[in-house]
């Protein structure tokens, strides 16, 4: 019998997104979940406010990714929860990969989770408010991406810490929620401006804050990681 | 033996503490009956002396001091760095709490509001939900090594977050002016009020200490009283686990 090298870093992380995106297509569970609590939200959204007062177009950014941050919770909580079942993660940490392959394999899945829930959400709230979604469909799906990174680095190091508590899934939106603020903000800003028909570059000063964001929280969440776990 | 001889010294007076509360009334009684009332602002100006001390030492030193302990204790494993971080985010939120309700109490009558979204109360908040957030991660976690590197990583973490917030919250005031946006530049302080701002924050200062000091004592008086626990736990253990002969 030869002797099977382990995987690299990168090939490692592939393997670890491949797990938990084919468990999460079996059960879809958590996915459908994220998903239709979106559509609920975005409808309940539209009628909290009085729509002759406030028009669809200024409602849409923020409700759009106050929703985002919200389903990717849901989606967030259970990328280690998963784990503490029959305590797989023990498993995942005596097998001979890297603990940093071990944070991107979760957070590339988590990224494919988000982004999964945007791909329908941001449809749904152009059919329900009535937005010009083909004039800004690039620029907004740019947006979408790089706010999707920030949230899920920051999410899956919480998602970690979160698991091993006593409050478990509790606790997640309360670490979490202060530090998606730089996301939020700046997203929410960006999408209004390309709604109302601004050129690109009058958002770049939000989609710089962003861009920093990504960089600074997914190096350190990476670097944080691994004193998550036990050791 | 010697740790518990140092803990059984901790039933003494709190000095430093009943020096700080001293000091604290004797500012109180400064600011309130021997500085002069400030002609536009009126009394609520006095606020003043309360709420920018507590804002420095509660957000810089407070909240810096847990950021440090915490990149140190990841690098060093010191528990003693933990205690320091556990107390100084303690203290730290009283202090910001404090800043957050003289705020508002001075907000009402010279800006005509309790609040509003200027860019350092927004940021003070969320500094302060971070914090509590901080604590109650302390709390939801047993075994103190664990909680120890947890609440490292968090106030590591918080301190990278702090100029995002800002700049994100600057931007968004700057891009919606708030039609009472009066705050005023530091006006250069007349004398008698330079001096009670200098009293009170080094009354402030000492209060900060003393609590911190108190409350890493309680950290380290719970620590040794967990370790007799669980001493005692073994050694129970051990005794039931002898053959019966």
């Amino acid at each position: 019998m030869s002797v099977r090298r382990p995987p690299g870093t990168l090939a490692a992380a592939a393997l670890i997104a491949r797990k938990d995106l084919a468990i999460e297509f079996r059960t879809r569970s958590a996915f459908l979940a994220a998903l239709t609590f979106s559509l609920i939200a975005i409808v309940i959204f539209f009628f909290a406010w009085d729509a002759t007062a406030v028009g669809a177009v200024d409602l849409a950014p923020g409700v759009l990714w106050v929703i985002f941050t919200f389903s990717g919770l849901l989606g967030l909580h259970r990328s280690f929860g998963v784990e503490e079942a029959d305590r797989a993660i023990d498993a995942l940490l005596a097998s001979p990969v890297d603990r940093e392959a071990v944070f991107l394999g979760k957070a590339l899945a988590n990224l494919a989770f988000v982004l999964g829930v945007q791909a329908v959400a941001i449809p749904a709230v152009a059919l329900f408010y009535n937005l010009p979604l083909t004039r800004v469909i690039a620029p907004l799906a740019g947006i979408a991406v790089l706010a999707a990174i920030g949230l899920v680095s920051v999410g899956t190091l919480f998602s970690a810490m979160a698991s091993n508590t006593r409050l478990a899934e509790l606790l997640l939106p309360v670490l979490a929620l202060p530090f998606f603020v730089p996301i939020v903000l700046p997203a929410a800003q960006s999408t209004a401006r390309l709604l109302s028909g601004r050129p690109v570059v009058e958002a770049m000063s939000w989609l710089r804050i962003l861009i920093a964001f990504d960089i600074v929280f997914v190096v350190a969440c990476a670097l944080a990681f691994p004193f998550t776990l036990e050791d | 033996m010697t740790s518990s001889n140092r803990i059984a010294d901790r039933d003494r007076f709190d000095w430093l503490l009943a020096a700080a509360v001293v000091a604290m009334v004797a500012t109180f009684a400064r600011v309130i009956y021997f500085t002069p009332i400030e002609a536009r602002q009126g009394a609520a100006q006095k606020i003043f002396y309360l709420h920018a001390p507590s804002a420095f030492i509660g957000l810089y030193v407070g909240f810096g001091l847990v950021a440090l302990a915490g990149a140190l204790y990841l690098w060093l494993r010191d528990e003693r760095l933990d205690r320091i971080a556990a107390s100084s985010a303690e203290v730290g939120v009283v202090f910001t709490t404090v800043v957050l309700l003289t705020g508002p109490m001075w907000g009402k009558p010279i800006w005509g509001t309790w609040w509003t979204w200027d860019a350092r109360l927004t940021l003070t908040l969320f500094i302060w939900f971070v914090f509590v957030g901080y604590l109650i991660l302390r709390g939801a976690i047993e075994d103190p090594a664990t909680r120890a590197r947890y609440s490292a990583v968090l106030g590591v973490l918080g301190a990278l977050l702090v100029p995002f917030i800002h700049l994100s919250v600057y931007l968004f005031r700057t891009l919606h002016p708030m039609p009472i946006l009066l705050k005023p530049g530091r006006p250069s302080l007349p004398s008698d009020m330079l001096a009670t701002f200098a009293m009170s924050f080094i009354s402030l200062s000492l209060l900060f200490v003393a609590l911190l000091r108190a409350r890493y004592r309680l950290a380290e008086t719970r620590d040794a009283l967990e370790a007799e626990d669980s001493a005692d736990v073994s050694s129970v253990a051990s005794l039931h686990a002898q053959p019966v002969r």
